[in-house]
């Protein structure tokens, strides 16, 4: 039924109140808080007009943990209590995290490869987890003092290609901080939801991620209003500060020998690199000075330097293209993400490749807070749902193994989600009082070819007959993707259940993969089932026969045995190596030989049942 | 003759109530709406009328007037989650039909 509100007395509705929820971008390098204010959507500063909050985080001996510009300021000071980059942590074991970072100046905790990356600071140890939830606390407080009122909700954003646990760390975070996550949104949507892109029915988008230190593509495909991700590439050490260098590279070539090689001047050389390329973003030309040398550097100068990087980006892009199987004319729109987008050589370069021009209407930086302050504002109820609800799909079929190793999916792919699906099943063997579930995920009819999530057990079903048993196995996946499968026998109510690692485990390229064979397999598949259908169908039959001659032996007519014998023998035959045709026609026969014991059986219990009882009682 | 509430619908009345300040309880009813021919009321109570029934469940006051209550008699007020929609909900032994879209029910 519809679900009713508490009006006040006399039928009068109850004043919508607006609710507070922010959208969050937590980066890298930099993180933002954003919140609908009034007509529009927009980034908070902080009390110094701040609006990009820098993810690092202090910890000293006895004090609150110092977050922002300040802890940042110390980076280089003090190092071991200083934590940068943390999202490059979340959800990595220690081996992991070592080999995804150049640097890690931080001691751990435990020397465990497998371990959690957990660093030893003034203020102890201290999880990735622990210190994205104080970077997400400092946001939260940031936008509590400016709308004055308590968070009811957020939306956090994450890389499209962030794995199961990733994500559930990010969580984690989130909870820690004390803060309610209404949904992890995938950062390109997020930037393609604040341009407004979801309120098309049908549009390919390439959003174009180039940060500080991370340069991500991702393909998005937009269909009534649900995101799909399609293919994502980048390269997880191309950014900003790779400009920077090159500019400060192409300086020293210009100075005199002897301070050429001088290697203390670099961090000045970064600094004065740094503002070149700023202001190569309004102006074609800047002048730069250095000691007693200055030069002038044009954005077409600029363009030769950073060639190779350039390529590389639209070398990504290419890739993302050709996995999703698009032409560079079949993209409808293209986002711009990330401060280094700002620079006109990138634009220039994307523009070329696409053939028209990235839109560029929102600041770079903030586009992705922007978008999941909108998500947040729809998601905790101040918008009308209907107007606007942006949905997922999963990406891959969800089942249940069956008996005879075949795939029953219970949630298609492409269903939007949050989705809660059932479907019964019964007991395979008479007696049976145990159930076993094995979670898939995948598009092929056979258990091996899918790829496992988990298994689990229901036990406590009553003995009954095989097939009279009703299991109802219930799959819910929340709007996060999170999979959760319950499974319970209608009769007693007992219940087991899981939650499962879901669909994010895997990245677009395996999704596509699995898709792809399976169109390929098509076939084979298709008769695999029917060969283990039919297998299955005839090892029920033999094995009802088998109960029944042990039972009523004595039913069996001279030549009948062996006849039925026979039969059996010569479907064993083709269960084993035959096509399914041959099992069918083999059942069939079996069926037919054995037809004449089963009708006398049926008499003689149906006889015996009968004896005694007057008509009155039998009716 | 009663009507009774859920812990959780309970919950919820008791904080909607506290953040509204003011009011004894919540007022349960039906009127004659709807494409099958009654629908739920649900308001916030501010003082008793003539004739109203006051139920007492889960530390929730329930009012009811006597009429509705003929229609709502042995109703169960939950309060659940459908994906992001929120609310209450009524389980109503004497309703023999709903419209579709559970706005209102007939018995």
């Amino acid at each position: 039924m519809a679900l009713l509100k508490i009006a006040e007395p006399g039928g009068k509705p109850v004043q919508p109140q607006h609710r507070l929820a922010v959208g969050i971008d937590l980066g890298t390098t930099n993180s933002l808080v954003a919140a609908s204010c009034g007509m529009t959507v927009e980034t908070l500063p902080d009390s110094e007009g701040r609006h990009l909050l820098p993810s690092v985080v202090r910890y000293l001996e006895r004090q609150a943990p110092i977050v922002g510009e300040a802890a940042k300021a110390a980076a280089i000071e003090d190092p071991r209590n200083t934590i940068v980059s943390v999202k490059r942590l979340l959800g990595k074991n220690l081996e992991d995290a070592r080999k995804s970072l150049h640097y890690l100046p931080y001691e751990f905790y435990q020397t465990d490869p497998s371990g959690s990356p957990t660093m030893l600071t003034a203020a102890g140890p201290k999880d990735p987890v622990q210190v994205s939830a104080d970077i997400l606390t400092a946001l939260a407080r940031r936008a509590e003092a400016t709308l004055k009122g308590k968070l009811e909700g957020v939306v956090i954003t994450v890389p499209a290609y962030f794995n199961d646990s990733q994500r559930q760390q990010t969580k984690e975070a989130a909870r820690l901080a004390g803060l309610r996550v209404l949904r992890l949104l995938n950062e390109p949507t997020a930037a393609a939801v604040a341009y407004g892109l979801d309120s098309e029915d049908q549009a390919a988008v390439i959003v174009f991620d180039l940060g500080g230190g991370t340069f991500d593509v991702s393909l998005l495909s937009l269909q009534q209003g649900v995101f799909q991700v399609l293919a994502t590439g980048g390269d997880t050490n191309l950014g900003g500060d790779d400009f920077d260098r090159l500019i400060a590279d192409w300086i020293r070539g210009q100075l005199p020998p002897p301070q050429r090689e001088d290697t203390t001047i670099q961090g000045e050389l970064l600094v004065i690199a740094n503002a070149a390329k700023h202001a190569l973003s309004l102006k074609d030309s800047v002048n730069i000075a250095f000691g007693s040398w200055s030069g002038t550097l044009t954005n077409a100068e600029f363009a030769d330097l950073c060639n190779i990087q350039i390529n590389a980006t639209i070398t990504t892009c290419r890739r993302v293209l050709r996995d999703a199987g698009l032409k560079p004319e079949q993209i409808d729109n293209i986002v711009l993400v990330g401060g280094s987008t700002r620079m006109p050589v990138i634009r220039r370069a994307v523009a070329e490749f696409f053939g028209k021009a990235p839109l560029t209407t929102i600041d770079p930086d903030k586009v992705v807070a922007i978008g999941a302050g909108i998500q947040a504002d729809v998601l905790i109820g101040n918008k009308s749902a209907d107007d606007y609800l942006l949905l997922d799909v999963n990406p891959l079929s969800l089942g249940i193994e069956t008996m005879g190793e075949l795939v029953e999916k219970i949630i298609p792919r492409n269903t939007t989600i949050p989705v809660s699906r059932a479907q019964e099943f019964t007991t395979f063997k008479d007696g049976q009082t145990a159930m076993s579930l094995h979670v898939v995920q995948g598009e092929r009819e056979l258990v091996s070819d899918c790829r496992s999530l988990a298994r689990f057990e229901l036990r406590g079903i009553p003995p009954m007959v095989a097939g009279a048993a009703k299991i109802r196995v219930t799959f819910q996946v929340d709007a996060d993707g999170l999979l959760s499968v319950s499974a319970s026998e209608l009769s007693t109510g007992k219940t087991a259940e899981i939650q499962v690692k879901p669909s994010y485990g895997l990245n677009a390229g395996a999704i596509e993969e699995m898709l792809r064979a399976s169109q390929e397999h098509a076939q084979d598949d298709m008769e695999a089932r029917a060969i283990r259908e039919a297998r299955l169908e005839a090892t029920q039959l033999i094995d009802a026969i088998e109960s029944a001659r042990q039972v009523d032996g004595d039913l069996l007519e001279a030549g009948e045995i062996e006849s039925i014998q026979a039969a059996i023998t010569a479907l064993q035959k083709a269960m084993a190596s035959g096509s399914s045709h041959q099992i069918h026609k083999l059942t069939e026969e079996l069926n037919r030989v054995s037809g004449e014991f089963a009708a006398r059986r049926m008499d003689l219990h149906i006889g015996k049942a009968l004896r005694g009882a007057s008509i009155d009682g039998v009716e | 003759m009663a009507i009774s509430i859920t812990e959780t619908a309970a919950k919820h009345v008791a904080e909607q109530l506290a953040n509204r300040g003011k009011g004894i309880g919540i007022r349960v009813g039906v009127t004659t709406t709807g494409c099958s021919g009654m629908a739920y009321v649900l308001e916030f109570v501010d003082k008793l009328d003539v004739g109203d029934q006051v139920f007492e469940d889960q530390g929730v006051k329930i009012v009811v007037d006597p009429k509705s209550l003929l229609y709502i008699d042995g109703t169960e007020m939950d309060f659940v989650k459908q994906g992001v929609n929120e609310g209450f909900e009524f389980k109503n032994p004497n309703a023999k039909a709903e419209c579709g879209c559970g706005e209102s029910f007939s018995i």
